[in-house]
Order: C-alpha cells, then sequence, then structure tokens
C-alpha cells in the first residue's frame, strides 16, 4: 500500500446508512451508541421504577399483584445497573478516553464493536423473560437461593443474560485497560492523566477481578436448578450462604464500578467551572486506589445478619469503617479546589455539585450502616433502599449526567440550551429528594424493603415518596428533548466550550473530526 | 370539684395521648427506643452517629455553600493558583481516622454482647416458612404456626372492596402470638424450611435470617409487658410482605398459665385425630386450613398461578388416587416449591385438606378422608 492510500483510508468518514452502526468500530461511533443505549433503558427501567411507587402510593394492592411486583423490583435493578449506569459509564469512556489521552481510537476497535452489540441481544433476553410462564425473575437483583431457584421458565434465560452482559463488560474493561496502557501520547505519563481516565483505569481492573466471579456465582446457581448439583442446597451438603459470600464479593466492588467513573467526572468538572486546578491530585488518585482495595475486604457488611462468627462480623464493620476514610479525602479535595476560585454555574457545574452534596449524604448513611449492632435495625429495610438510591441516583447518574451535559457541546459542536439544562438540574434536585428522602423516615420506623404492601402507618411518607418519583422520572423527559435539540443545532460550540477547561479534548474542534489524533499530540 | 378537675385532666390527658399517638403513628421520623437493653443501647448509638454526621455534615456542607456564595465570578473573585498541601491531605486523613475509631469502639463492645447467646432462660426456636412463623418452645414442648390474620389477608387481597385503614394492625396481626414471659433471657434458634427469611421485631433491635440448614442465634431479655410488632426482613417470594410477627410479653406467672392451656389444647387436638369426622366437618375445617396453609400458593379458587405454582381444581392429581394426593401433601414434592406439610400440620389438618381440595371448586369427588387414613400412610 502506497503512502497515498493509506493518507485517503485514515481520512474516510463514517459509512452511510444504518450499517454504519452495525459495522463502526470508531470509538466516538460507539460511544454516542452507548449512551443512546442507556437513556433507553433509563426509561425502561425507570417505567418499572414508577409501577412501583404507584402500588406503594397507598396501602392495599390497587396496581399489580405481588409475584409481579418482584419481578419489577428484579429487573428495575438488573436494568439500572448493568443497562443504565455500566453503559453510561463505557459509553462516556469510549468517547473521551482515547481524546484525553491523545490516542486515535480504543486499542482493541472491533472487539469495541462486539462488546456493545452484545448488549441489546442479552437485555432483549432479560426483557423477553417477563413474558415467559411463571414471569421474569423476581427474586432480587441478588438472586439469593434457594428462592431464586423457585424461578419459573425464566431462569435460564435470565443466567444467560447475565453472561452476556459479563462478556461485554469485561471486553469492555480489557479495551480501556489496552487503551490506557498502550495508547497514551508521549508525555502522558500515568500522574498526569486526567482524573476520568485514572478513575476508569482503576474501575476497569475491578471489572476484569469480579464480572467472572458473578458469571461463577450464577452457573452454580443453574447447575444446582437442573443439572442436580448442591452448590447451595444444604440438604445436598451445600451452603446458601456462601452464594451471598460469592455474589457480594464480586456485589460489592461492583458498587464501586458504579460510582468511581462519576467521581472522575465531577473531577474533571468542578474544577473547570471554579477556574482553578483540581486540589491534591495524587491524593485523589491514591484514594481512588485505596477504594477499589477496600472494596474487596468488605462485602459481608450486605449480610451482617446471616449469622456470622462475632470476629467476622467485627472484621468487616472495621474495614467498612474504614472506607469513610478515602472517600472523605475525595470530597475534601473537591471542596478544596471551590475554595478561593471563580465559580460559575452551568448545567454541568451545577449537577457536579449536587453529586458532592447528595452523594455526601449518602455516604453519612453508609456509615451508619456500616455500624453493625445498629446495622441490625437498619438491614433490609427502606433505610438501607433510600441509602443505595442516595448514592446511585444523585450519585452515580447526576455524575454521567453532569458529563453529559460537559461534552454535549464538544459531542455535537452546538451548545446545548442552557436555560433547559437548569431547569433540569432543578426539578431533577427537587424531586429525588421529595422521592428518597423520605424513606430514610419509613425504614427507620420499620418498614422493610421489597414489599408490595405496608401497614398503614407508613402511609403518608410513601405517598410523598410517589410524588417525588413522577416529578423526578418525567424531569428526565426534559434531558431526552434537550439533547435531541443540541444534536440538531443551536449556538455554535467554540473548541473551548468551557473558559477554564483543561485537556487535550479541548484542542479538538467541535464536534471532533471523525478520526481525532491520527498524528499523536506531545504533552510537555 | 376537685374530682371533675381530675377527670377532665384525666380526659385531656387521654385526648392528647390518643392524638399525639396517631401523629406518631403515621409521621414516625426514627427507630424506636425499644424496651430491652440492648434496643435503647442501639438507639443510643444510633442517635451518636447520626449527630456526628451532621456535625460533620455542617462543616463540610458549609465550608462548600460559603465558597460557593463568595468565590463565584459574578461577585468578581479571581481565581487563586494553590493546589496541594501535604498538611491538609494528612490531617484530613488523621482526623476522620481518629473520629471512626471513637465510634468503633462502643460499636464493637455492643456488638459482644449482642452476640452472647450464653445463659438463656428459655429456648424458642423459630422456623421460616413460605409465609408464615412457626414457633416450638424447647423447654415447654409449646409448638404451633403463627400466620397472617384472616382480617388482614382479606383486606389486603387486590380490589377487595375493604378499606385497610379499618383493619386493626393492617398487615402486623397474626392468628397466633408468639408469648414470652419479661425480665428473662430468651434465646432464639432460627432456621427455615424453604428459602430465606429474617425475623425481626424493631423493638428489641434484633433481626437474624432463618436460613434453611444452619442454626443461627441470637436472645432478648423484654423489660416491659405488651405486644410487640415485627415483620419478615428478608425477600422470601410472593408473599414475604404478608408474614408478620406479634409478640406479646407477659409476666412469668401469666406464661406458666399459657403453657398450660396450650399443653392442654395440643392433647385435645391430639385426641381428636381418633373419632370419625363428618364430610361437612372437615370440608369446614379444610377450608380454614388451605386458607393459611395453601392458598397463598394455589389460591383461594384452587387456580394456582399459571407457570409457577399448578391449579389443583379439575387438576389430575386432585381427581386421581387419594393415596398420591396424601403422599404430596405430606411429603411434599422434591424440585418443587411444593413443600412436605407432613411436618407441619396434623393427621386432622391434612385429611381436611385432601378431603376439601377433592370436593371443592367442582372437583366433587364425594372422597371423604379421616385422619386414620393420614396416620396410616404417615
Amino acid at each position: 500500500m502506497n503512502a497515498a492510500a493509506t493518507e485517503a483510508d485514515h481520512h474516510h468518514g463514517p459509512a452511510p446508512g444504518l450499517m454504519r452502526w452495525v459495522t463502526t468500530t470508531n470509538h466516538k461511533d460507539i460511544g454516542t451508541l452507548y449512551l443512546w443505549f442507556s437513556l433507553i433503558m433509563f426509561f425502561i427501567g425507570g417505567l418499572m421504577a414508577l409501577i412501583i411507587r404507584s402500588e406503594l402510593f397507598q396501602p392495599g394492592l390497587q396496581i399489580v399483584d405481588p409475584h409481579f411486583f418482584n419481578q419489577m423490583t428484579t429487573m428495575h435493578a438488573l436494568i439500572m445497573i448493568f443497562g443504565v449506569v455500566m453503559p453510561a459509564f463505557v459509553g462516556l469512556a469510549n468517547w473521551m478516553l482515547p481524546i484525553m489521552i491523545g490516542a486515535p481510537d480504543m486499542a482493541l476497535p472491533r472487539m469495541n464493536n462486539w462488546s456493545f452489540w452484545i448488549l441489546p441481544f442479552g437485555f432483549g433476553i432479560m426483557l423477553s423473560t417477563l413474558f415467559m410462564d411463571g414471569g421474569g425473575p423476581s427474586a432480587g437483583w441478588t438472586l439469593y437461593p434457594p428462592l431464586s431457584l423457585q424461578t419459573g421458565d425464566a431462569f435460564p434465560y435470565l443466567i444467560f443474560s447475565i453472561h452476556m452482559l459479563g462478556v461485554s463488560s469485561i471486553m469492555g474493561a480489557i479495551n480501556i485497560v489496552a487503551t490506557i496502557m498502550n495508547l497514551r501520547a508521549p508525555g502522558m505519563t500515568f500522574m498526569k492523566m486526567p482524573l476520568f481516565v485514572w478513575t476508569w483505569f482503576i474501575t476497569a481492573y475491578l471489572l476484569i477481578a469480579v464480572m467472572p466471579v458473578l458469571a461463577g456465582a450464577v452457573t452454580m446457581l443453574l447447575t444446582d436448578k437442573f443439572f442436580g448439583t448442591s452448590f447451595f442446597n444444604a440438604a445436598g451438603g451445600g451452603d446458601p450462604v456462601m452464594f451471598q459470600h460469592i455474589f457480594w464479593f464480586f456485589g460489592h466492588p461492583e458498587v464501586y464500578i458504579l460510582i468511581l467513573p462519576s467521581f472522575g467526572l465531577v473531577s474533571e468538572i468542578i474544577p473547570t467551572f471554579s477556574r482553578k486546578r483540581l486540589f491534591g491530585y495524587s491524593s485523589m488518585v491514591y484514594a481512588t486506589a485505596s477504594i477499589a482495595f477496600l472494596s474487596f475486604i468488605v462485602w459481608a457488611h450486605h449480610m451482617f445478619t446471616v449469622g456470622m462468627p462475632l470476629t467476622g462480623e467485627l472484621f468487616f464493620m472495621f474495614t467498612t469503617m474504614l472506607i469513610a476514610v478515602p472517600t472523605g479525602v475525595k470530597v475534601f479535595n473537591w471542596i478544596s479546589t471551590m475554595w478561593r476560585g471563580a465559580m460559575t454555574f452551568e448545567t454541568p457545574m451545577l449537577f457536579a455539585l449536587g453529586f458532592v452534596v447528595m452523594f455526601t449524604i449518602g455516604g453519612f448513611s453508609g456509615l451508619m450502616l456500616a455500624m453493625t449492632p445498629i446495622d441490625f435495625q437498619y438491614h433490609d429495610t427502606y433505610f438501607v433502599v433510600a441509602h443505595f438510591h442516595y448514592v446511585l441516583v444523585p450519585g452515580a447518574i447526576f455524575g454521567i449526567v453532569a458529563g453529559v451535559y460537559y461534552w454535549l457541546p464538544k459531542w455535537t459542536g452546538n451548545m446545548y440550551n442552557e436555560t433547559l439544562g437548569k431547569v433540569h438540574f432543578w426539578t431533577s434536585t427537587v424531586f429525588v429528594n421529595i422521592l428518597f428522602f423520605p424513606m430514610h423516615f419509613v425504614g427507620l420506623a420499620g418498614m422493610p424493603r421489597r414489599i408490595p404492601d405496608y401497614a398503614v402507618q407508613f402511609a403518608d411518607f410513601n405517598a410523598i415518596a410517589t410524588v417525588g418519583a413522577f416529578g423526578f422520572g418525567f424531569s428526565q423527559i426534559l434531558l431526552l428533548v434537550l439533547v435531541i435539540k443540541c444534536i440538531r443545532g443551536g449556538e455554535k460550540a467554540t473548541d473551548q466550550v468551557w473558559e477554564g477547561a483543561q485537556g487535550l479534548e479541548w484542542t479538538l474542534s467541535s464536534p471532533p473530526p471523525y478520526h481525532s489524533f491520527s498524528v499523536q499530540p506531545v504533552i510537555k | 370539684m376537685k374530682n371533675i378537675q381530675r377527670v377532665s385532666g384525666t380526659l385531656l390527658g387521654a385526648v392528647l395521648l390518643v392524638f399525639s399517638g396517631s401523629a406518631l403513628a403515621d409521621w414516625q421520623l426514627n427507630l424506636t427506643e425499644g424496651v430491652t437493653e440492648i434496643s435503647r443501647e442501639v438507639y443510643g448509638m444510633h442517635m451518636m452517629v447520626l449527630w456526628i454526621c451532621v456535625a460533620i455534615g455542617v462543616v463540610v456542607f458549609g465550608a462548600m455553600f460559603y465558597s460557593i456564595l463568595k468565590h463565584r465570578k459574578s461577585q468578581g473573585a479571581t481565581p487563586a493558583t494553590f493546589h496541594e498541601s501535604v498538611v491538609a491531605e494528612v490531617s484530613w486523613t488523621v482526623v476522620p481516622f481518629v473520629v471512626l475509631i471513637a465510634m468503633a469502639l462502643p460499636a464493637a463492645k455492643a456488638l459482644i454482647k449482642m452476640e452472647d447467646t450464653s445463659n438463656s432462660d428459655l429456648t424458642v426456636k423459630v422456623t421460616g416458612h413460605q409465609w408464615k412463623w412457626e414457633y416450638e418452645y424447647v423447654d415447654s414442648g409449646v409448638r404451633f404456626f403463627s400466620s397472617l390474620d384472616t382480617a388482614s389477608r382479606e383486606a389486603s387481597a387486590r380490589d377487595s372492596g375493604i378499606d385497610v385503614h379499618s383493619v386493626d394492625n393492617y398487615l402486623l396481626d397474626v392468628d397466633n402470638r408468639l408469648v414470652l414471659p419479661v425480665g428473662k433471657k430468651i434465646r432464639f434458634l432460627l432456621t427455615s424450611n424453604d428459602v430465606l427469611h429474617a425475623w425481626w421485631v424493631p423493638a428489641f433491635a434484633i433481626k437474624k435470617d432463618a436460613i434453611p440448614g444452619y442454626i443461627n442465634g441470637m436472645w432478648t431479655n423484654i423489660d416491659e409487658e405488651g405486644v410487640y410488632r415485627g415483620q419478615c426482613a428478608e425477600l422470601c417470594g410472593k408473599d414475604h410482605g404478608y408474614m408478620p410477627i406479634v409478640v406479646e410479653a407477659v409476666s412469668q406467672d401469666r406464661y406458666d398459665e399459657w403453657v398450660g392451656e396450650q399443653l392442654a389444647a395440643a392433647e385435645a387436638e391430639a385426641n381428636s385425630a381418633d373419632k370419625e369426622w363428618t364430610m361437612d366437618d372437615l370440608m369446614a375445617k379444610g377450608e380454614a386450613v388451605y386458607g393459611t396453609s395453601c392458598a397463598a400458593c394455589h389460591q383461594g379458587n384452587g387456580q394456582g398461578i399459571p407457570g409457577v405454582f399448578p391449579a389443583l381444581a379439575g387438576s389430575p392429581m386432585a381427581l386421581g388416587d387419594i393415596k398420591t394426593h396424601i403422599d404430596i401433601v405430606i411429603n411434599g414434592k422434591a424440585g418443587s416449591a411444593m413443600q412436605a406439610f407432613g411436618a407441619q400440620l396434623s393427621d386432622v389438618d391434612i385429611a381436611a385438606i385432601v378431603t376439601y381440595e377433592r370436593n371443592a371448586w367442582g372437583n366433587d369427588t364425594g372422597d371423604v378422608v379421616q385422619p386414620s387414613a393420614i396416620k396410616a400412610q404417615r
């Protein structure tokens, strides 16, 4: 091949028509696919949440049967975790990681295409279980046996879809590690990488470490159900609690998989709009790594009531409380970044600030839950529901939304409608608190989680939460409208987009060329 | 005059109590203090941690909002250039660490006390079933099941037409209460017959999973007589929200009396197994027992839930061989959710259920199954 042909190859644009999206190996296209997929699943999972909240609007059963209610809680969680937050993070990584480290594309572009296209099929199978004999999975997303073994025809399909999602995640993670290890531009040393790159680097290792553990756990469920093994069947010499240990050995690092990239996003956004460098860059990196390490030795705090030996309970209580230290370091660093900056409050900054405040509230309830003797009161109540929704919704999801607003002008070349963005932030923030804050109260008052109906003394706060749920759900339509409007047109964005923005992505045009950094930039 | 004052004072007090009671019930914000030494200790620790979090929150959010108000571009702020400080990083690593140790020590002490089940005065074995609790007083041999009460069960059905507010203790009442003496160290042994459950009474601040194949231990010592309510706290399937726990704490004398009554009733039940029952009596009893033991899965109308729980109305099992039918009720069906009810129900109960299932919902076989037939087949 002569030099001219190579040059032409490098400058070809996207393939025309729909096949562009099926066959693409371009990191920007794949990033876009991931992000749209995530948004669609967000509305599907959100619809399930609204069914749950509608049933809980008042005591008594009005809308669904208990069996279907349990299917909704189970599927809502599976979709929001594996179909919304994780694909959104991978989408942001696909779009931005190569650009942020000065690489032309992801290291393994064909695998990249495959890891995305597994997802729609995986979720197609998972959602189809709702129409099978016996309904969809209803044993909770944690799939605890023996209850999960009572699932109807859906069971093998559920396990297979989880395997597919796992394969997709592992491939995505390997791709990210390979890209960061090999494709950094000259001068982009590890300790110069943007925080979003760092948090994803660590997250990718967590994914590679724990997704196979989940695959193993669900495969053992499968063989228990169909091949007569007794891994988790006490009558056959197995142990139902062992499943919980294996599951949470995956599940707790998974919790940090769902938050670390948001930490990274917020660490990009706050310095930009404070017009001041991130405070304590290296301590942010070390804190992220510490959290990742600790995430492997705290898993049994999800299981304080299973009857562990006292020493086990003490160990997991101490390690869990320890997580507050690196997490606190991150919050203190964000606030120090803002301190004596020159802040402006565009939508990405608003979502990032909302993240810091409300994630910290979720952190406080997490600290309370860490303490074993009082966890016995909180465990499996709405207090826990309030806790993990605070860290996942105004935590992880606000981080993602902040990132989307932050880079949307870069992706589309157009500024989004700032007024609409601010309305989206304020309605989301007000309603998310109306939705989740009262859950602390009903939880402390004694309402267990995962129940379709409740004693009448919990009625008032449940009604309030349902109002918040609908307000929050409908607010998200604003995001959809805003994104579509922004793609279609609007004020042209500059390359820099934000006054205080630093980093390689802002040196490219808005929108960036289909193939960027064909010539490596050099970082001084 | 004095009397009138006293009466009106009492009335006023009673009215206030009712109002504050209902207000508290509807808008309860916080954990209960409970009625045991442990529960009060747990409550105290909960409040301590809560206030520590509030204090940290005030400082952190205070600094943040001060910065947001003062250090904004529109206020003419120019950004400073500082971006690291080893002193700051070390101090906000060390100070939280010290605070955490101060919190962890009392927690560890309390935990050690909570896990010490030795030297108990009384042992109750609690077995979780889908979806009811079984209590066995190991010392006296009293044993019974405790299910959701009928009023709640009827009102909780979808489109029941019954206002759930009109049901006393909706979803928190049972047919048979767990009766316990006050001032005694009571040890609970928890296990399960099928899936995971968790036994929780907030007023005692104890919760533990009931796991098939495991026996978990925990204890309480109740200070005050009264009725305390709780619920299953681990997802256990369709009717997870419908297996409440009700504990009635009574004086030792009343407790001893109650144990005597239970033992006498159990003996009368055993004797009734030897008599010949009429079809009508068996059908009436069968309907009641079916309601508490079978209807949750096979449904009140015998239609089951397609794909999950098989129908009994018109099923070959209920219309076919009686012995096979009895065998499935006694021994369950391997590989399905069908439990072995032989260990849970008496001969009379099983005879009544089998008779009922073979004659209800148009099954009309005319078969009458006597308790003696069950006894013979066990």
